[in-house]
């Protein structure tokens, strides 16, 4: 690990400054990947600005059919939160299979979404849910948050600080794990909201995470798992690694968005 | 007598690594010590046309930057195989040289090329980091059989096609014959994954040079200690004997990884010199994977002819076993004697004949893997039984019913001679325990519920303690495989074990104590087991092969008789009566029959003040032991396996494992069931989840656990562990040995099991979800093209 000088940020602002003033700053949130990064050298920031204790990034709360959680909030605060399981179920099933116990009480949504790793569960959960991103500066449809592998319309220094999630009507989230690192091989977000059928593949496509129009087209005429039975979904646009071809994580993709549609 | 053998004694040693108080190597902190960081190789074969030093000598906290032609220069030797292999025309091994710098050429991805001693690990990394290495690349080959092909990549000089050896047993001629003339042949192309040791603790070093005395003290994770240090001095020319100290203390796990004397260590002790500082190495997980020896990878044909009434009539293997860049230490012998001498199985079979090549490849060395050559042929035998019995429309089970050896001793035709066993005996135990007639129902009940069931058998047999010393000398071992131990019985009746065997996670400290106590009739408090320091232990061979129990334990047993001979002696001196009406129990030493007695404290006290001893003994207590086994041991058993395969994802789930194990005399049941756990653990992870990839470029693509699947205790079911046992006539306690046998038996279960449920016998391990997905695709498309 090389030398890094430590900063705890006591807000949003105070955050933005101290990493702006920086020479190389990162955002420090759960540090479950970063530090890692760190460790095996592949990353050297010259300052860490720590967004774990910025209380107003914290948090869950429920108005009217808004579920907003601050970006800081761990993965296990939102698995446990009665709020959330009352009001989108879906979100805290899958806040709950993210990772191990360990993972769970340091990883963030925020540090989550930020990072965007193709195989992450929150991306997701946030396109398929029509969630909006709210950052320092401005607010994003997810639709224009995840911009393929690892990339996202954050600008440089830009923080997010909280999610809105609208509450669906229904929606339920199938995850296959890859049998080493428990991220997804394929995930499916599948809700009814108030702008239609959504459904959100990760872990599967070769651009991360993504809408599957077929199949939003065939559930919003017959919201059933036989409605996906003649969906395919294209290889070509799939990942292929030692875990699996591209074939297999198509037909994952048919398989989960099924078990979903099922458990919704 | 409830701590002695028999006794589910909790594990001495638990305390103190369940609270955190073990004492690893990493744990140990000199004065004035510093550490290495190594510089290694990004390439899989490249000339090293230049090392520039000069940038990281300056960085701060650097010490020493040192390189191959350094470590030749000051006569540091290369780095050996310890088993002699001849090819079948009689030629030796073709050994490339492994210097543990490399000074001109590269051979995998991790090789190293030099190192850096700095005041911190930061600092040793960064200057790491600023070593210029120029190198020129050259082609690559990964696997065996392309290593082997004409034009391939040549990796040494003196191994033309890469070809290590071309060895053979057996009688070609006669199994040939008998194949031809066979009524059924089963026919299998089988490879055996390639395995990740993956020891919770990582391999460390902290060695330090004493300039007065010109000494060298090593810590370091070893199974072996004392081999280490033989090696260390005898070859590597790091110092003579008596001036080099290697301690193992506590080490966590080992699985054959930490039996070989790996570059670094030697460099630790080299740097140690040449800096006059204590120098530490500890492996991080990504050096683990990127240099621990790996274990397995076979690519196999196998053919096993029968005769109409489905009676073994011949079997003969191909094998070329993928050694990677270089020959680790008993790389030789695991895919040769531990292996092929294991292709009789439990069957009794006239003709077998087996070829093994070895091939040098562009990958870290492969060497001995908990198993070593043993869960390679079972799983040769048993896919090939399973296999046959299906394509005979026989029941698996009566088919080897049908060929069991039911003699003892019996001479196998590939040197074994197997000495007890019931093989019958763990087949019906494990079948009444497996409810096998109550599976057609279940199979039907799951198939209601979409879900593919199936069943596999393995029946293993295997082969531990290897000896004895002489005859594996006749075959080419570098080394004697005997044991030693000393029983030291303090003034106080306390007593200590002095034993050569290493315990990385075994229990030795309980079950040799167990031993100790049982012979004695003495509590277990008061015995404490002493092992893994070359100053403090005679010599010994170490701990690998499960050979602790029946070579290790019988040494113990030896010096115990020495003991108990001297202490009756003694007593009847003492107690005026004859030596053979002394009986030792209760904490005494008694005269039969009547109330005369010493108590044991005090025996132990009259030998050490030696005022009244009788004509010609000498004082004190303490007595050794070497013991030389007569042969092998032979654990067998029989394994079930039963699965869902969920044909939508191609998941297995295993839904039932039973095993039935003869491991002889056991000494402590819940370490043998923990044993057993363990074994059958990193089996199903090699049937189901674990194998190293490298690309085509020799990279390694499994270098991590977020592409290395290791077994989690949510892969695995509730293991239902019974024993039917035979007494080893072998070795004074009847004991067999149960170490490796889970691993060596459990993975053709497995595969049996998915490839009865899915009805496609063509599935390689590891049976991942995407691998038997495509399985079951292909046994689809082929029912539809019917
Ligand atoms: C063993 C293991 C298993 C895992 N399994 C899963 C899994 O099954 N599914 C899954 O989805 N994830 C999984 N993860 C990922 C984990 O859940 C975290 O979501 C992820 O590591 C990032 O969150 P973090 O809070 O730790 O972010 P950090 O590691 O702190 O940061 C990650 C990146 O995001 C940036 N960042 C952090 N917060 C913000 C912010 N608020 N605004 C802008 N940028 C920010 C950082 O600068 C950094 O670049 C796993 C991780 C581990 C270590």
């Amino acid at each position: 690990m090389f030398d890094t000088t430590y900063h705890r940020a006591a807000s949003v602002a105070d955050a933005a400054e101290t990493a702006a003033k920086a020479d190389d700053a990162a955002y420090l949130s759960g540090g479950q990947t970063l530090l890692p990064t760190m460790k095996q050298r592949l990353a050297s920031p010259s300052d860490l600005v720590d967004l774990s204790q910025i209380a107003e990034m914290q948090g869950i709360s429920v108005a009217g059919d808004t579920v907003t959680i601050g970006a800081g909030t761990p993965h296990a605060d939102v698995a446990g939160s009665t709020d959330v399981q009352n009001a989108i179920p879906a979100l805290a099933a899958l806040a709950g299979n993210i990772g191990d116990p360990a993972v769970r009480a340091r990883g963030t949504l925020g540090g989550s979404i930020a990072n965007n790793d193709p195989a992450a569960d929150y991306p997701a959960a946030c396109l398929g849910l029509n969630a909006t991103i709210v950052t320092n500066t401005r607010e994003l449809a997810a639709a224009d948050f995840f911009e393929g592998l690892f990339e996202t319309a954050l600008e440089e220094g830009e923080i997010v600080t909280a999610v809105r999630f609208p509450v669906p009507s229904r929606a339920a989230y199938a995850k296959f794990p890859n049998p080493a690192s428990r991220y997804a091989m394929a995930g499916v977000m599948v809700a009814q909201t108030g702008d239609g059928v959504r459904v959100a593949v990760t872990g599967a496509g070769n651009d991360g995470v993504f809408r599957h129009e077929a199949m939003e087209a065939a559930l919003g005429t017959n919201w059933s798992a036989d409605a996906l039975a003649d969906v395919s979904t294209d290889a070509d646009d799939m990942l292929s690694d030692m875990h699996g071809s591209a074939e297999y994580r198509a037909h994952l993709v048919g398989v989960m968005a099924k078990r979903a549609v099922e458990s919704a | 007598m409830t701590e002695g053998i028999g006794a589910r004694v909790l594990r001495k040693e638990d305390k103190r690594f369940i609270t955190g108080k073990g004492k690893y190597t990493d744990d140990i902190k000199m004065e004035n010590q510093a550490y290495a960081a190594f510089v290694r190789s990004p390439h899989a074969h490249a000339k090293v046309t230049g090392i520039n030093a000069d940038a990281a000598k300056a960085m701060p906290g650097v010490e020493a930057v040192l390189t191959g032609p350094e470590l030749v220069a000051d006569e540091i030797g290369n780095i050996i195989c310890g088993w002699a292999v001849s090819s079948k025309d009689g030629s030796p091994m073709n050994m490339g040289a492994w210097s543990a710098l490399a000074t001109d050429t590269v051979r995998y991805v991790g090789d190293a090329v030099a190192v850096v001693i700095a005041d911190s690990i930061a600092e040793a990394e960064a200057a790491a980091e600023a070593v210029e290495v120029s190198y020129e690349e050259l082609p690559v080959v990964v696997g065996s059989v392309k290593a082997l092909a004409d034009g391939a990549p040549q990796i040494h000089e003196n191994a033309p096609n890469n070809m290590i050896f071309d060895w053979e047993i057996g009688e070609e001629a006669a199994t040939d014959a008998a194949l031809a003339g066979a009524a059924h042949v089963t026919k299998l192309d089988i490879v055996n994954n390639r395995l990740s040791p993956n020891a919770m603790e990582p391999r460390a070093a902290i060695a330090t040079y004493d300039e007065a005395e010109e000494h060298y003290t090593l810590y370091t994770t070893s199974q072996n200690p004392h081999v280490a240090r033989l090696v260390l001095s005898a070859f590597y020319n790091v110092a003579p004997e008596n001036k080099l100290r290697v301690i193992a203390p506590d080490v966590g796990g080992g699985f054959g990884s930490k039996i070989y004397i790996y570059p670094e260590e030697i460099v630790c002790l080299w740097a140690s010199m040449k800096t006059n500082r204590s120098v530490k190495w500890t492996s991080t997980r990504a050096e683990a994977f990127l240099t621990d020896a790996h274990g397995r990878d076979h690519v196999t044909t196998a053919t096993m002819g029968f005769d109409a009434g489905g009676k073994i009539v011949g079997l003969k293997v191909d094998t070329k076993a993928n050694l990677g860049a270089y020959m680790s230490l008993f790389s030789s012998a695991t895919p040769t004697y531990l292996y092929a001498t294991l292709l009789s199985g439990q069957y009794n079979i006239e003709n077998v004949y087996c070829n093994v090549k070895a091939v040098y490849t562009n990958t870290v060395p492969v060497d001995a893997y908990r198993g070593a050559g043993r869960p390679e042929a079972s799983y040769v035998m048993e896919r090939l039984m399973e296999t046959a019995a299906r394509e005979m429309g026989m029941s698996p089970a009566d088919l080897r019913l049908k060929n069991f050896i039911t003699e003892f001793p019996h001479q196998t035709p590939v040197i074994m001679a197997y000495d007890s066993g019931d093989f019958a005996a763990n087949q019906k135990q494990a079948m009444e325990a497996a409810d096998y007639a109550g599976f057609e129902a279940r199979r039907e009940e799951a198939a209601k519920r979409g879900k593919l069931r199936g069943i596999g058998f393995s029946n293993y047999i295997e082969a531990c303690g290897i000896a004895p010393s002489a005859a594996v000398g006749s075959l080419g071992a570098g080394v004697g495989l005997w044991e030693s131990a000393e029983v030291r019985v303090n003034a106080v009746g306390t007593i200590e074990i002095l034993t050569g065997s290493h315990s990385h996670g075994q229990g030795h400290e309980t079950t040799f104590a167990q031993v100790v106590a049982d012979r004695f009739d003495l509590p277990l408090d008061g015995i404490s087991v002493v092992h893994g320091d070359t100053d403090k232990v005679q010599m010994g061979m170490g701990t690998y092969g499960s050979r602790s129990g029946a070579v290790g334990m019988s040494a113990i047993v030896k010096a115990l008789d020495k003991v108990e001979a001297k202490v009756k002696k003694l007593a009847a001196h003492t107690l005026e009566a004859s030596e053979d009406d002394i009986v030792i129990e209760g904490g005494a030493v008694k005269v039969a029959g009547t109330d005369k007695q010493m108590l044991w404290h005090e025996v132990g006290l009259a030998a050490y003040l030696a005022h009244n001893l009788p004509e010609g003994m000498e004082p004190g207590l303490k007595e050794g032991a070497f013991y030389d086994p007569t042969n092998f041991t032979f654990p067998a058993g029989c394994y079930i396996c039963e699965v869902e395969v969920d044909p939508d994802t191609g998941t297995t789930e295993i839904v039932q494992f039973v095993a039935s194990d003869d491991f002889g005399t056991i000494v402590n049941p819940m370490i043998v069931e923990g044993q057993v756990h363990g074994g059958i653990g990193q089996g199903i992870g090699q049937a189901l989840l674990e194998g190293v990839v490298y690309d085509d470029a020799g990279q390694l693509l499994s270098g991590s656990y977020m592409d290395y699947t290791m077994p989690r205790a949510s892969d695995l079911p509730s293991f239902s562990v019974h024993h039917q046992s035979t007494v080893c006539p072998g070795n004074p306690m009847g004991m067999k040995g149960c170490g490796e046998a889970g691993a060596i038996g459990s993975p053709p279960a497995v595969i049996n099991a998915i490839t009865d449920a899915i009805g496609n016998n063509d599935l390689s391990m590891p049976a991942t979800p995407s691998k038997v997905w495509a399985a079951i695709q292909a046994a689809n498309a082929a029912t539809a093209a019917e």
